[in-house]
C-alpha cells in the first residue's frame, strides 16, 4: 500500500531536503529589527526577499515547510514534470502518426516516472537553498510564524520586530463536500506526487485546470480515467472552442468524460471506491482505486494570529488587501495566492515585486495594473491574456477577433500539432489588443508574446511588421496581424492603387 | 441513374424533385390522428416537436406547390393543433408538457413524454414557429381556419416564457421534472434567435427586453478565414431561425455595431464551411469546394479506427463544426443544400455534385443526414447515415421554399409576434421599418 503522507526518501528527496528545508539548521540570531520580515518561502515570498535584499534590506524569511512552496513541491514543477514523460508516451502511440515505428510493446515504468519527477525537483531546489539565501544576506527561519502585534512576529521561540512585513503564504486544496469522501480518502496536489503505483482507474471531480491535467497525464500513463465536472464544459472561464477542443482532447486519449455531472457520495467496498454521481436527474454509480479532488484553493490564512496584527482576512476570499497590496495593517503586505484571486506562480511573483517596492519605497505601483497570462498544460494548452470577449462586451467595448487556426501554421502541419488556433481580440476601430487565446501544444510559451504587446501596448499594425522566424508556431500570431491589416485594405484603397499602378 | 436524370435537369427541376421528395417525409412518417411527426424514419422513433414545427410549416409549401389538397392540409393542421392544446400539461414526469412548454420527444402514438426527454425551449419554439406558421396561412374564414387561428393563439399564449428563466437574465435550455431546470443556458450565438423573439412577444408571459442583450453579449465576432461573421460553428444554427424569418436587411444593436445583418452572417458562414472543406486540415476523403456541410447531424457511431494506417475517431450524432471542430469527416448533404438561400452559388454546385459522385446514397431524390466518404462503405459515399431526420427534411422544404418563392419568409412577415418579438429585441430597418 502506498504511503500517501510522503514522498519516498530516495536520494532526490534527500537532497531536495538538504536544500529545501536542511536537517539541523539554526535560525540566525534575530536582528534589532528588520526592514522586511517575510512569511511564506513561496515563489511570492522568495521573490521578495531576494529583491528587497539585493536593494540592501535588512531581510527575514520564515518558512515553516519546505523552501520553493506548492509551486516546487506540490505545484507546477512536479505536475509539468509527470506531463512531459505522458506526452511522451502519447507520441510513442501515435508514432504511426509521424511516420515513426516504436519496436515492441509501450509499457510504462511508473516508478522512474515519479523519479525523474524528484531528480528534476531536487536539481530546481538548489537555485533557492536556504544555504545560498542566507549567503544572498536573507534571514532565514524556519518554523511557524505567530505575530505577536502590529510590528512583531514570533518563530520558533524568538520575536522578530519589523518595519514592514508581507504574508505570503500561499494556499492549499479545498475539501470538497462530498458525503464519505474525507472516510474514503483521497488525493489531491499535495499527496498526488507521492504515488508510488499508477492507479488502475482514478476518478478526477473538477475540469479545471490540475482536474484536466492530471486526469489526460494519467490516462497516458495508462489508467482507466473518468472525470466528472459539474458545468456544461471543461475550464468554465475560457473560451468555449477552447474547452470542447480540450474535451475532444482529453476524449481521444480514452478518458471517460462526464459533465453536467455532480458526485454526490462516496463509499467502500472491499479494496476500492464506490462513487455516485448525478448527471440531470439520473443517478449513477463507478468503482475506481483513487479519487482526485481538483476543486478550489482555500487561502492559508490561519494560525499566524492575524488578529493580533490587525490583519482583516477571510477563510475563502485570503487577507484583504487595496490595489497597492496593502492589509488593513499598513505595516503588513500580503502578495500570492494568499490574497489574489489569479493563484499563479507568476503572478505571486509579479505581486511581491509591487509589495516590496510599495512596503519598503513608498511606491504606488498597482495590482490591477498588472498584464497576468495564465496557461492550462493540457495537450494542447489553452493559454489567455487580457479580456476575454465576453468582459469587453460587458463593459460596452465592441470587438473583433483574428483567427488563426493551427491547421494553417506550417510549423504546426510539420510538428504534427495542428489542433488548436490563435485568437486575438481588439477594440473595434482600433488595432489595440485587448486580450487572446491561444490553444496549442506550446500556447504557454506563444501567450507571453501577446503579453508582451498588451503590456507595451503594442498594436496589430505594428505587431504585423515585426518579423517572426520561420517555422515557428509563434508565426500564428503575424498571421492574425496580417489578417487585420488585410481588413484595413478598403474598397477604395484598393481602387486608389489599382490606380497608381495602372500609370 | 439519379446521376444521369440530375445532369439533365434544370436547377429549378433539380430543386422541385429534391425538395417534394423531402415533402414527402412528412405524409409517410407522421400519426394522421395526433399530427405527431417521427423524429427519423428508423422503426420505433418517437416523435419530435421540432420536426411536426417543420412538418406544420411544410404544409402550405405543399398546398402551394400542388402536391397536397388544402382540406387535407387544414385537417392536418387542425389535429395536430387540438392535440398540442388538449394534451396533458403538468408535472407529472410522463406528461406531454408543462407551463407552455413541451417535452422534446414524445411518443408518436400516445404523445406522453418519450426517452425521459427534457422540457425543451428550443424544440418548442420550433413547434410554436409551424404553429404560427399555419396560422398565418390559413386566413380563410371557415369554421376549420378560424380554429386553427385560435388553437394557436391559445398554445402560445400559455408559454410562461418568465418561468423558463428559472430566476435567471437569459432562458434556460430546458427542465425535467426529475432534476428541474437543466443548468445550462444560452452562450454564444445560436439558433435561439427565434426563441428570443417569440419570448419577447408573449402577449401573456414575455421575457424582458433586457434577456436578449444579455444573451448577445456572449457573442463572438470573429475573423476566419478572413470572413469576419458572428462565429457559431455548426451549419444549423445560421439557417434555423431563418427558414421562419427573413433577416436580410434587419439589425439588431450588435448588427449595427457590425454593419452587417444575421442573413449575411449566413452567407459568410456559408462560405467559411466551404473554405474549410478546401483547406481539410485532417485529410479527409471527399472534402473540396463542393462537398462540404458540417453540423448536428448523424455520424458512424463513437469508435477509434485505424484507416490508412491513421487513427481516427468518429462519432454518433454530435454537432460538428468548423473549423474548430469536432470533425470526423462526416458531411450533412442536407444541411449545405439547405444554405440555397445565403449561397445559392455554393449549394446548387454542391447539389449537382452529390448526385454526380455519390448517387448511391441518394435514395428516392432524399438526401440522408450524413455520410463519410473516408470510411469504408458499400461505394464512395463510405458511410452512410440510415433513413431519414425529419429535422433536415423539413428544414430542406423550407429553405428551398424560401429560394424559390420566398413564401415562408412572406407569410411570417404577417405574423404580428415575429414582428413586434424582433421590435422588442432591438430590430430596425429593412420590413421592419
Amino acid at each position: 500500500m502506498t504511503n500517501l503522507n510522503a514522498p519516498p526518501d530516495d536520494r532526490f528527496r534527500r537532497a531536495l531536503i538538504e536544500n529545501a528545508h536542511p536537517g539541523g539548521w539554526r535560525n540566525p540570531g534575530c536582528a534589532a529589527k528588520y526592514n522586511l520580515v517575510i512569511i511564506g518561502a513561496g515563489p511570492g515570498g522568495l521573490t521578495a526577499a531576494r529583491a528587497a535584499a539585493a536593494l540592501g534590506a535588512k531581510v527575514a524569511l520564515i518558512e515553516r515547510d519546505l523552501i520553493g512552496g506548492s509551486c516546487l513541491s506540490i505545484g507546477c514543477v512536479p505536475s509539468k514534470a509527470l506531463i512531459r514523460t505522458a506526452r511522451l508516451y502519447a507520441e510513442m502511440r501515435a508514432a504511426e502518426n509521424f511516420g515513426g515505428q516504436v519496436p515492441g510493446q509501450i509499457s510504462i515504468g511508473f516508478a522512474t516516472v515519479m523519479e525523474r519527477m524528484r531528480r528534476i525537483q531536487a536539481r530546481l531546489s538548489r537555485a533557492e537553498s536556504a544555504r545560498r539565501l542566507s549567503e544572498l544576506g536573507i534571514d532565514v527561519y524556519f518554523g511557524e510564524a505567530r505575530f505577536t502585534g502590529s510590528d512583531s512576529v514570533a518563530v520558533a521561540g524568538q520575536v522578530l520586530r519589523f518595519s514592514k512585513a508581507l504574508v505570503a503564504t500561499g494556499a492549499r486544496p479545498l475539501t470538497p463536500p462530498i458525503p464519505g469522501l474525507a472516510e474514503t480518502g483521497y488525493l489531491t496536489n499535495e499527496n498526488v506526487f507521492n504515488l508510488t503505483e499508477c492507479p488502475a482507474s482514478l476518478l478526477v471531480v473538477g475540469g479545471g485546470p490540475l482536474g484536466c491535467e492530471l486526469a489526460q497525464a494519467f490516462r497516458r500513463f495508462g489508467s482507466r480515467v473518468i472525470i466528472a465536472q459539474d458545468d456544461p464544459t471543461f475550464l468554465p472561464k475560457e473560451e468555449r472552442d477552447a474547452a470542447q477542443i480540450l474535451s475532444d482532447s482529453l476524449a481521444r486519449d480514452g478518458v471517460e468524460i462526464h459533465l453536467n455531472t455532480a458526485v454526490v457520495s462516496v463509499h467502500v467496498q472491499g479494496a476500492q471506491k464506490i462513487v455516485d454521481l448525478v448527471c440531470d436527474g439520473e443517478r449513477f454509480s463507478v468503482t475506481v482505486d483513487e479519487i482526485l479532488a481538483g476543486i478550489g484553493r482555500a487561502p492559508n490564512v490561519e494560525s499566524m494570529n492575524l488578529e493580533a496584527a490587525g490583519v482583516r482576512y477571510d477563510s475563502a476570499g485570503g487577507i484583504q488587501v487595496d490595489d497597492f497590496l496593502r492589509s488593513s495593517n499598513r505595516r503588513i503586505y500580503a502578495a500570492g495566492d494568499v490574497c489574489l484571486e489569479d493563484k499563479f506562480t507568476h503572478a505571486a511573483e509579479a505581486s511581491a515585486r509591487i509589495a516590496v517596492r510599495n512596503a519598503l519605497f513608498m511606491g504606488r505601483s498597482r495590482l490591477s495594473a498588472l498584464t497576468i497570462p495564465w496557461c492550462t498544460y493540457t495537450d494542447p494548452e489553452i493559454a489567455h491574456v487580457g479580456l476575454y470577449v465576453r468582459q469587453a462586451r460587458e463593459r460596452a467595448i465592441p470587438v473583433r477577433t483574428f483567427t488563426i487556426l493551427m491547421h494553417d501554421v506550417d510549423r504546426a502541419v510539420t510538428d504534427g500539432e495542428e489542433e488548436g488556433f490563435v485568437k486575438i481580440h481588439v477594440k473595434q476601430g482600433s488595432d489595440q489588443i485587448l486580450g487572446a487565446t491561444v490553444v496549442a501544444c506550446h500556447a504557454g510559451e506563444m501567450i507571453n508574446g501577446l503579453s508582451l504587446a498588451i503590456s507595451s501596448r503594442i498594436g496589430l499594425r505594428r505587431l504585423a511588421r515585426v518579423i517572426h522566424t520561420y517555422p515557428t508556431q509563434a508565426e500564428a500570431i503575424k498571421m492574425a496581424a496580417d489578417a487585420y491589416m488585410r481588413t484595413r485594405r478598403t474598397r477604395m484603397l484598393r481602387s486608389l492603387s489599382r490606380r497608381w499602378l495602372a500609370w | 441513374m439519379i446521376a444521369q436524370e440530375c445532369s439533365g435537369s434544370s436547377d429549378e427541376e433539380l430543386l422541385d424533385r429534391f425538395q417534394r421528395a423531402a415533402f414527402d417525409y412528412f405524409l409517410s412518417h407522421s400519426n394522421s390522428e395526433n399530427g405527431l411527426v417521427a423524429d427519423t424514419s428508423r422503426p420505433g422513433a418517437p416523435a419530435s416537436i421540432a420536426v411536426v414545427g417543420f412538418a406544420l410549416s411544410c404544409y402550405p409549401v405543399g398546398v402551394e406547390r400542388g402536391w397536397m389538397a388544402r382540406a387535407d392540409a387544414v385537417a392536418r393542421t387542425l389535429n395536430t393543433l387540438r392535440f398540442f392544446l388538449g394534451s396533458m400539461q403538468s408535472e407529472q414526469p410522463d406528461a406531454t408538457g408543462y407551463m407552455g412548454f413541451y417535452y422534446h420527444f414524445l411518443d408518436i402514438r400516445t404523445g406522453r413524454r418519450a426517452w425521459q426527454s427534457e422540457l425543451s425551449l428550443i424544440d418548442t419554439t420550433l413547434l410554436l414557429a409551424g404553429v404560427l406558421t399555419a396560422s398565418a396561412y390559413f386566413n380563410q374564414d371557415s369554421a376549420s381556419e378560424t380554429e386553427i387561428r385560435a388553437c394557436a393563439e391559445a398554445i402560445y399564449r400559455r408559454i410562461d416564457w418568465q418561468w423558463a428563466q428559472g430566476g435567471a437574465t437569459t432562458v434556460r435550455q430546458g427542465w425535467r421534472p426529475e432534476s428541474g431546470f437543466l443548468h445550462y443556458g444560452w452562450e454564444g450565438y445560436s439558433e435561439a434567435s427565434m426563441l428570443y423573439v417569440l419570448g419577447l412577444a408573449s402577449p401573456t408571459h414575455p421575457l424582458p427586453d433586457h434577456s436578449f442583450r444579455a444573451w448577445t453579449v456572449t457573442y463572438q465576432w470573429e475573423s476566419i478565414y478572413d470572413y469576419e461573421f458572428l462565429y457559431a460553428g455548426p451549419l444549423f444554427i445560421h439557417q434555423y431561425s431563418h427558414a421562419w424569418i427573413d433577416f436580410a436587411g434587419i439589425r439588431d444593436r450588435f448588427m449595427r455595431e457590425k454593419d452587417s445583418d444575421y442573413f449575411e452572417n449566413s452567407r459568410r458562414a456559408t462560405y467559411v464551411q466551404r473554405e474549410y472543406a478546401r483547406r481539410n486540415p485532417y485529410g479527409f476523403a471527399g472534402y473540396g469546394k463542393n462537398c462540404w456541410g458540417f453540423t448536428a447531424n448523424d455520424g458512424p457511431g463513437f469508435k477509434t479506427l485505424t484507416i490508412a494506417g491513421r487513427r481516427r475517431n468518429v462519432f454518433g450524432y454530435a454537432a460538428r463544426g468548423v473549423p474548430f471542430g469536432p470533425d470526423d469527416g462526416t458531411i450533412d448533404p442536407c444541411i449545405a443544400l439547405a444554405s440555397l438561400p445565403f449561397a445559392p452559388e455554393l449549394a446548387l454546385p454542391l447539389l449537382r455534385h452529390m448526385c454526380a459522385s455519390y448517387p448511391q446514397m441518394i435514395g428516392d431524390s432524399r438526401l440522408p443526414s450524413g455520410f463519410n466518404p473516408t470510411l469504408v462503405g458499400e461505394h464512395a459515399a463510405g458511410w452512410v447515415s440510415e433513413g431519414y431526420f425529419g429535422l433536415d427534411q423539413g428544414l430542406l422544404v423550407l429553405m428551398i421554399e424560401n429560394y424559390r418563392s420566398r413564401l415562408i419568409w412572406t407569410l411570417m412577415r404577417t405574423c404580428p409576434y415575429i414582428g413586434a418579438g424582433l421590435r422588442r429585441a432591438g430590430f430596425k430597418g429593412g420590413w421592419l421599418s
